[in-house]
């Protein structure tokens, strides 16, 4: 912001520059119409208040059965918090194993984190906004559980916000991840989402422990006998929409 | 005055431009190995009007075409908004793996494109597209289309005749003829009311018995079920 001075012309003794101050009232009067007659002088800008960035962040569960563990936005550097074909952190696993962000939002490299206090169930929004001051909060992430499975999560990762302009809109379909951290058996005990109220996280990494896309659940409906998930609890993708808007 | 007269030609025309109406050459490849498309309605309208809305729950006409493919209502409600419609371009339904193309022409105001067609056999599931934003850019654009669910029939898999009708839980029609009967049925609720992402039918694999009437060698799907291309000219 720059900030102005102004000497009110009025209060000058000199005979010369009252004249001149007088045309150059006349002139300005009929410029502007404006009897405060002054002129501004420009000082040297003062050191610029840090810009804020803000990010509306909405997700939608478009799935017919499958609770939300709570929506997580954190705002990082250029970085992916998970890949396809890479192990999953510890902090991923418990995110993707029992919908518990603690360790998650408290890696050394997030800057800024949001979250929801409950589940998203199926058929409805929820708007995060996150914001920071930080210029090295380059990028964004979004992730959540599907709770009624082993270790299914969806979400969006290392996404450039420079690409964004103020009060732009844009708007994805997600996937369904795999964690590969536990064994989608569907067992009693496993999921700790409502169709079982199971443990969530176990350190034991008992499947092909890279991330892969989900290739769905089978539910006892459909033939696996110890799964106590029911054919509700099926999914397809997209299983979320995520819908981020630049308000700052 | 015959600059003059020339320069308000031009003015014309590059207004006019801006603001003219859009041809579109539709086509719809339905990408599925065992599902069938009732008729298909496109259509191009406003934005204070929508055929159906993710995580809303479907209105009246939205159920009727997603339960029994009745567009007739889907169809009234956007005359009534002065949108433009195609309908049913494949005169009845689109086999599988069959393409069917056709044209719109879209109002300069009408911006937005919506279709959608009917999943046969399904209880409730179709096809959508919801309010695109059709580019002013001539040029050839392809969208894939997923499946979804209106959340206004359980989805008990069974082939009831009369099950097209709102309020009458059943799927109307196997259209293949490789559907089965005699299921008991695979659920009698539907506890999510908004319009969300199909989880795919069950199926089983015992035409005379079982839960379900459709065989889940034949019937089963996964996203995306359809793909649609825009061509603006």
């Amino acid at each position: 912001m720059s900030i102005s001075l102004f000497i009110n012309l009025k209060n000058s003794s000199n005979k010369l520059a009252t004249i001149a101050v007088s045309v150059l009232m006349m002139t300005l009067l009929s410029a502007c119409n404006d009897n405060n007659t002054s002129i501004p002088v420009v000082m040297p800008e003062p050191e610029p208040e840090p810009t804020e960035y803000s990010y509306q962040v909405t997700v939608t569960n478009l799935t017919y059965a499958q609770p939300l563990s709570p929506v997580t936005v954190v705002l990082h550097a250029d970085e992916k918090m998970w890949m396809i074909g890479t192990s999953a952190s510890i902090a991923l696993e418990k995110l993707a194993e029992a919908g518990d962000n603690t360790d998650f939002i408290a890696q050394d490299s997030i800057i800024t984190s949001m979250s929801d206090d409950g589940v998203l169930m199926p058929g409805l929004s929820s708007m995060i906004t996150v914001s920071t001051t930080d210029t090295s909060a380059t990028h964004l992430s979004v992730i959540t559980m599907l709770v009624n499975t082993n270790d299914a999560f969806s979400g969006l990762t290392g996404l450039e916000l420079s690409n964004f302009d103020l009060d732009q809109t844009n708007s994805w379909n997600l996937n369904v991840y795999d964690a590969g951290t536990e064994a989608n058996s569907e067992m009693a005990g496993t999921i700790p989402g409502p169709a079982d109220g199971g443990v969530g996280f176990d350190e034991m990494r008992d499947d092909v422990n890279v991330v892969t896309l989900h290739p769905g659940v089978v539910s006892q409906d459909d033939g696996l006998t110890n799964s106590v998930l029911t054919q509700t609890h099926r999914f397809d993708n997209p299983a979320i929409k995520l819908t981020i808007t630049r308000i700052k | 005055m015959k600059i003059k007269s020339l320069i308000s030609t031009i003015t014309l025309v590059a207004a006019s431009a801006s603001t003219m109406a859009q041809d579109l050459d539709i086509t719809l490849t339905n990408l599925s190995q065992g599902l069938y498309f009732t008729p298909i309605l496109t259509t191009a309208h406003t934005s204070d009007s929508s055929v159906f809305s993710l995580a809303t729950a479907a209105s009246a006409e939205l159920q009727a075409m997603a339960e029994g493919g009745d567009i007739s209502g889907l169809v009234s409600m956007l005359s009534n908004a002065n949108a433009n419609t195609n309908e049913n371009p494949a005169s009845g339904l689109l086999a599988p793996a069959m393409s069917t193309s056709y044209m719109l022409t879209n109002d300069s105001t009408n911006t937005l494109l919506s279709l959608t067609t009917m999943i046969l056999p399904s209880n409730d599931g179709f096809v959508g597209l919801d309010s695109w934003t059709i580019p002013t850019e001539v040029g050839t654009y392809t969208i894939m289309l997923n499946a979804y669910d209106a959340g206004t029939e359980a989805n008990n898999e069974l082939i009831i005749d009369g099950g097209g009708a709102p309020g009458t839980a059943g799927i109307p029609a196997a259209p293949g003829g490789d559907a089965g009967t005699n299921g008991s049925g695979v659920t009698n609720s539907e506890t999510n009311m908004m319009v969300h992402i199909h989880r795919g039918t069950l199926g089983d694999d015992d035409l005379a018995a079982g839960k379900s009437d459709l065989d889940n060698r034949v019937h089963r799907w996964l996203n995306p079920v359809a793909k649609l291309t825009i061509v603006v000219k």
